[in-house]
């Protein structure tokens, strides 16, 4: 052979068996989600999923602690959260916390050893926080989380900083890229740079600054077949675009799981599941307001994000690609003491004006 | 009737692929043959089942007229008739309608003595076809994954069966099949405007030959693929985008369960810069 036809035999090996790597295979498992033919349905691929199962696999709760005994407030110092527990209750729960968020480093993670009510470690600082943000999601956002509630480990499944099923950061900072692109393109807007954020598309890799921790309008059809005055811009599209592309990859669903697409804006044409994701954009904006973005000045400078800000929440921080976090299993029913917004047995006022969420509600 | 004058080549017994000369005969300019009556009896027991699946559902309206596959529950084996059974049949007359006329222009080829470039050119159709409600709905394993028939039905099951992947753009094949459709467009508004052109001269003009239409594309892009070649051309396009769009979504499912930007994966893990 000549030396042209040998090369190009060696090219073309080299990229079918790159391509062979990159392609799935039947069978594969298709779970219907709308009326029969109108193609609103759920692809997974079961091997891919037997991959995930022991990500979603629930931990053994430690066994309940006797509620009798003196409470955890009058016996340590400087307990601002869980102080109502049984000394034994909080001795529990604080294990319980080892085993979910810091595993392999311990009480140490937190605590300064010599004393364990010090706040001089910003983890401590940070895991009060936490652990007031849980009670509040569980008694506040029971549109999202329901009865089943979340708990520490929903998001840190043993890791401090959080991980998505990839193995990346289950948690976002402000796009700190450059805002222009080399010679006369403009502004990149975090554009064509393949992100897990947005499932890989050349979408913009940000599209939570506006929507998760601003309130920007996510819906940019217009109502009518013609152009009515929908003032919407393709940029505002691209990076509505991002979001649903980031809410599909962090769920493991695909956009027919709360839409029907011949009409994306349409509820009365969506599935139950877009209610409960509308809550869910809702309580994660409120979080990140209410509760991440503030930890900006306890967090040490290299747990902050290229602009300075706090890291924060986005749906693949719970569901790493579940559509349930640990496919629905309820942990929050063995830790009742995370049910409810309480400190010190005086409810904390939830800072989420409800009847604001009632006015936007569709 | 009569006869248009090169119709005596064409109205010649024999070629038959079945059936020898028992139906080799004409109703008016019509060839009839074995495979014109299947595709009558085909092509008409599926528009009544059509018609009867609508007026039981009652929906009378053309564009909302929707006969819908079974639920994915139903496997690979046969629906309750008003529950997607229709359906299976109305596809099963589809495809004996569609095969008979491919076989049927097999029959009028061979009387004309010409090739096979116009059933194996249709064959790609009903490839196509085939592909959407049969292989596919095969290797994911269920009837319901074949397209509703209805004229606005059939859109609605392409939009989402697209979001399915989440920006279906980015699947390659698509990519293929678009750029084809696209050059087919192009290739043919070019031929025909160049057409038109060298047939309907200035007044007073004669009528411009080949030469002329070869020099007008020479002089304009510097090259001419000629009177035969812009035929084969047409073809391969019309045929490429064709298979293509069979390929992209036959892999759409079968062989991909997630976005397709994240496909492209292989691409950044390249190990030139992974």
């Amino acid at each position: 052979m000549k030396t042209t036809q040998q090369l190009a035999l060696l090219l073309v090996l080299l990229a079918s068996a790159m391509l062979t790597g990159c392609w799935e295979r039947p069978p594969v498992d298709m779970v219907q989600h709308g009326y029969r033919g109108t193609g609103m349905a759920q692809v997974y691929n079961p091997r891919t999923l037997a991959k995930h199962q022991d990500l979603n696999k629930m931990p053994v709760a430690l066994p309940a602690a006797p509620a009798d005994g003196p409470k955890a407030k009058d016996i340590y110092k400087n307990v601002q959260v869980l102080g109502d527990l049984s000394v034994a209750q909080f001795t529990r729960h604080m294990a319980s916390i080892t085993q979910w968020v810091a595993p392999q480093q311990g009480c140490v993670y937190c605590h300064n050893p010599a004393n364990f009510a010090d706040d001089g470690k910003y983890t401590k600082v940070v895991a009060r926080r936490m652990i007031q943000m849980t009670q509040n999601i569980n008694g506040n956002w029971k549109q999202h989380v329901a009865e089943t509630g979340v708990t520490c480990y929903t998001c840190h499944r043993g890791y401090p900083l959080p991980q998505d099923q990839n193995g990346q950061a289950a948690y976002w900072f402000s796009d700190g890229g450059p805002k222009h692109t080399a010679g006369m393109l403009g502004w990149k807007n975090g554009q064509n740079e393949p992100a897990y954020s947005v499932a890989m598309a050349s979408l913009p890799k940000d599209p939570f600054t506006p929507f998760l921790l601003g309130a920007e309008n996510i819906r940019v059809q217009g109502t009518t077949a013609l152009p009515t005055g929908n003032t919407q811009t393709t940029k505002a599209a691209e990076w509505t675009y991002g979001l649903m592309n980031h809410m599909s990859s962090s769920l493991g669903v695909n956009c027919s799981y709360c839409h029907n697409t011949r009409a994306f804006a349409q509820w009365p044409q969506s599935s139950p599941q877009r209610v409960t994701a509308w809550y869910g954009i809702r309580m994660v904006r409120s979080l990140n307001n209410e509760y991440l973005a503030s930890l900006k000045e306890t967090f040490p400078d290299h747990r902050l994000g290229p602009t300075g800000d706090a890291p924060k929440a986005f749906c693949v921080t719970c569901h790493k690609g579940a559509y349930k976090p640990l496919y629905g299993q309820s942990m929050l029913k063995d830790f009742p003491e995370l049910a409810t917004p309480t400190t010190d047995g005086k409810p904390i006022a939830p800072k989420i004006a409800e009847e604001k969420v009632a006015a936007a509600a569709p | 009737m009569a006869m248009l004058s090169f119709e005596k080549k064409y109205r010649v017994r024999g070629g038959t692929l079945i059936g020898g000369d028992l139906f080799d005969f004409w109703v008016g300019p019509f060839y009839v043959g074995f495979f014109g009556l299947t595709t009558v009896f085909f092509a008409f027991l599926g528009t009544a089942l059509i018609f009867y699946g609508t007026s039981q559902a009652g929906v009378f309206n053309p564009w909302t007229i929707n006969i819908a596959p079974p639920n994915l529950e139903y496997g690979l084996g046969l629906a309750p008739l008003m529950k997607g059974g229709l359906w299976q049949v109305i596809t099963i007359c589809a495809i004996g309608a569609f095969g008979s006329w491919a076989l049927r222009e097999v029959e009028i080829s061979r009387k004309l003595g010409m090739g096979l470039h116009v059933p194996f050119a249709f064959s790609f159709a009903i490839l196509a076809y085939v592909t959407l409600v049969v292989i596919r709905p095969l290797l994911l394993g269920a009837w319901g994954h074949g397209f509703p028939y209805g004229i606005l039905s059939h859109l609605d099951w392409v939009s989402n069966v697209g979001y399915q992947y989440l920006h279906f753009h980015y699947n390659p094949a698509h990519m293929i099949a678009v750029s084809l459709f696209f050059t087919n467009a192009l290739a043919l508004a070019l031929h025909g405007s160049l057409i038109l052109s060298a047939t309907n001269p200035a007044p007073g003009q004669p009528v411009k030959t080949p030469e002329h239409e070869d020099t007008f594309f020479r002089d304009t892009i510097g090259y001419s693929i000629g009177t035969l070649g812009i035929h084969r051309l047409g073809l391969f396009l019309a045929l490429g985008a064709v298979f293509f769009s069979a390929v992209c979504i036959v892999i759409s499912g079968p062989f991909w369960t997630r976005g397709w930007p994240e496909w492209w994966n292989w691409w950044l893990n390249m190990p030139i810069w992974s």
